[in-house]
């Protein structure tokens, strides 16, 4: 693997985002296939972190620092991948379902993924079931990820779920859940395909439920 | 601001001391050793068959010569116990009889190999400051049981070592390893390596050996640790005063035998008092009357001006139950706040008798949460706090604002995976496991991730020469075999 690479990989370990924004530009100067830069680069770096974090060697403000640094490099990266044509981890629609206005655990969630490599379109809070939808079919995402923290509000993802079930007639998109009440019993109970205890686990299992590693 | 905790006021310590020291004067202590007596009545103490008088005199000079604090050092020669002020260092309970065998769960006879795992463990516990001679290893003569235990701590962990010599004769090997660990006595007095425990037996009495090791200690200037240990309603008053008073008369003549010996001699101003539990005719190290005594005479000492150490932070229970938990944690809790210089305890069950390594590696993460708390709340970058707050309110969360960022790590106590603080489905999903498991998951894990010191092939050579000799003494011509992949 090119030095330049390798350093983009380490200073996004780091978490500086201001090399990798460098580094980034100067292999994109330099050439580098956009894939390359993207593969061996940023998401090698992240990947990296993703398992120092699970082996509890670092900590989860180390993950975000790192995150900020991908999305500097990806910043740089996203007119190049779309214009080679290139498919990037995907993309992914999040929200707090309606009713429910705590959207901390579904910010982290948020960054976690983008963090990795993937496209968010976060709906914020309070959102309505077909909101989720609609804006999952037209920007043709892979997987929809639905928060709630109240008990009350729970039932909402299982509106969700029956929409969706309805309008999506390729049966293509994904549904992973998450949130303090929720369990793994209750997302396979409401027909969630995936369900994730934290802002990691939900990076692993969105991956996946996509098949990538 | 450090916490602290306080059960005697001034007023009432000074009355226990004066009372301790009446009864040095007036009852005297029996002392079975007749170098001891010379020695004492050399220096002009009064003594009567094999009883010595002191005076107040002679008991507040020895005070005056005892140091306020001291360091040890490890055998690579650096600073690694710091007993002053309300510094606290953690050190295993020492001299267990037995071990439970963390893959049966047996509790047996311990050997070498127990011996050797049980300093690889203690060489990685960060919050263990020193190693101790923790338990008694049964397949050696028993007349080197307790120098082989020094010879196996100082092969295989670095940190300095809490120990002591169950025979006179034993002291001269114990002696020299640590000279030829120093190379040279000059340099062991000037970076101790260990501490003796030296106890009277209760009440006010020295036996033929301790007294001894005691003397011999001091002509070293080896640090003394004293461990007088009344039992309230037993062989000592049932009240906590009382057994206070008895203790403090207990300690107060080693503290004078060991100054007359040799002036400036370290010390620990030590204990292991305890309750008497009618019912069972036991003497409970989890008691919390046993840890309120232990704290109030570490005040006695404070108030002297000495260094203190006492055996709490260690529990009753037979394996590593609830109990083993809340018994250690409680001790350790209030040892820390009370500032006891060396608390020794970890890994210890059943009466100080039982050795656990899975017990130890969960009790190094009580160590670790009760540090934390002595360093106490400070403000650090928290006035004015609107800027962050604003930072909050613009960001959403403050995970990695460099405030966050500076602070995290010295504000907040990580423990290892033995306390579990995984939600429940993560928990699940790494398999549900019990504290016990992961305990013993631990103990694996540092067994093979041990590295060996940085002590020099020339000194372990010389350390298995004397211990070789040393054992064919007593006729032992072989010693166990131990795992020297690292050794010469």
């Amino acid at each position: 693997m090119d030095i330049i690479l390798q350093k983009i990989s380490e200073y996004l370990q780091k978490g500086d985002e201001e090399k990798v924004f460098e580094l980034t530009k100067q292999a994109i100067g330099h050439n580098f296939d956009t894939k390359e830069i993207l593969d061996n680069g940023l998401i090698a770096g992240m990947n990296i972190i993703g398992e120092q974090f699970k082996k509890h060697e670092i900590f989860l403000p180390d993950v975000l620092m790192a995150a900020k640094a991908m999305y500097a490099g990806m910043d740089q990266l996203k007119p190049l991948l779309i214009k080679d044509g290139i498919q990037g981890m995907g993309k992914i629609v999040l929200g707090t379902v309606h009713g429910d206005l705590h959207d901390i655990g579904k910010n982290l969630v948020g960054i976690m993924l983008k963090g990795a490599g993937f496209e968010v379109i976060d709906l914020g809070r309070d959102v309505p079931a077909e909101k989720f939808v609609d804006t999952a079919l037209n920007e043709q995402v892979k997987v929809i990820g639905l928060s709630a923290l109240l008990t009350t509000t729970m039932s909402v993802m299982k509106e969700v779920i029956s929409i969706l079930k309805v309008k999506d007639t390729t049966n293509s998109i994904k549904t992973i859940v998450g949130g303090a009440p929720l369990s793994k019993d209750y997302a396979k109970e409401i027909g969630a395909d995936a369900y994730a205890y934290d802002s990691a686990n939900a990076v692993e299992s969105v991956k996946e439920l996509i098949g990538v590693n | 601001m450090r916490p602290k905790l306080k059960f005697l006021t001034d007023e009432l310590i000074q009355k226990i001391i004066n009372e301790a020291i009446e009864i040095l004067c007036k009852i005297g202590i029996e002392i079975n050793n007749q170098n001891v007596l010379s020695l004492l009545s050399g220096k002009g103490v009064r003594i009567k068959k094999s009883r010595a008088y002191f005076t107040e005199d002679i008991i507040q000079k020895a005070l005056k010569t005892a140091p306020n604090s001291f360091s040890l050092y490890d055998v690579n020669g650096n600073e690694a116990n710091d007993l002053s002020g309300y510094n606290i260092n953690f050190t295993p309970g020492s001299a267990a009889l037995h071990i439970l065998d963390y893959n049966t769960q047996e509790i047996r006879n311990p050997t070498t190999k127990d011996y050797i795992n049980f300093a690889k463990i203690v060489n990685q516990l960060k919050y263990i400051a020193s190693q101790s001679t923790a338990f008694i290893p049964s397949d050696v003569n028993e007349k080197i049981s307790d120098s082989y235990r020094l010879f196996l701590s100082l092969l295989y962990c670095k940190k300095p070592v809490i120990t002591g010599a169950f025979r006179i004769e034993s002291f001269e090997v114990m002696k020299n390893m640590q000279i030829a660990v120093r190379s040279s006595g000059k340099t062991l007095k000037e970076k101790p390596l260990t501490v003796f425990s030296c106890c009277p037996t209760s009440p006010f009495k020295w036996s033929d050996v301790t007294s001894q090791n005691l003397i011999d200690c001091a002509k070293y200037s080896i640090p003394i640790e004293f461990i007088s240990m009344p039992l309230s309603g037993f062989i000592a008053p049932v009240t906590l005063v009382g057994t206070l008073i008895q203790h403090t008369a207990e300690t107060l003549s080693g503290i004078v035998i060991s100054q007359l010996a040799n002036p400036g001699t370290p010390i620990l101003y030590g204990g292991s008092p305890a309750i008497f539990d009618i019912r069972y005719e036991t003497t409970p190290m989890g008691a919390v009357e046993t840890m309120m005594i232990d704290c109030a005479y570490n005040e006695i000492g404070k108030y002297l001006g000495l260094p203190t150490q006492a055996y709490i932070s260690l529990s009753d229970a037979k394996q590593l139950d609830a109990q083993a938990g809340l018994e250690s944690s409680m001790g350790a809790t209030l040892a820390a706040l009370s500032g006891i210089n060396m608390i020794a305890g970890p890994g210890m069950l059943d009466f100080e008798s039982c050795q656990s390594l899975e017990k130890l590696v969960l009790d190094n993460e009580i160590c670790g949460m009760t540090l934390r708390m002595v360093k106490g709340i400070e403000p650090k970058e928290d006035f004015p706090a609107i800027p962050l707050l604003q930072e909050l309110l613009k960001e959403k969360h403050l995970l990695i604002s460099k405030h966050t960022r500076t602070h995290l790590k010295l504000e907040h106590f990580f423990p290892g995976q033995v306390i579990n603080r995984a939600n429940r489905p993560r928990w699940i999903e790494e398999g549900s496991t019990s504290l016990k498991e992961r305990a013993h998951n631990e103990v694996e894990k540092l067994i093979t991730s041990y590295e060996p010191t940085k002590i020099s092939k020339e000194i372990q050579k010389e350390l298995i020469q004397l211990m070789e000799t040393e054992a064919r003494r007593y006729g032992q011509e072989k010693l166990p075999d131990r795992d020297l992949s690292h050794c010469v």
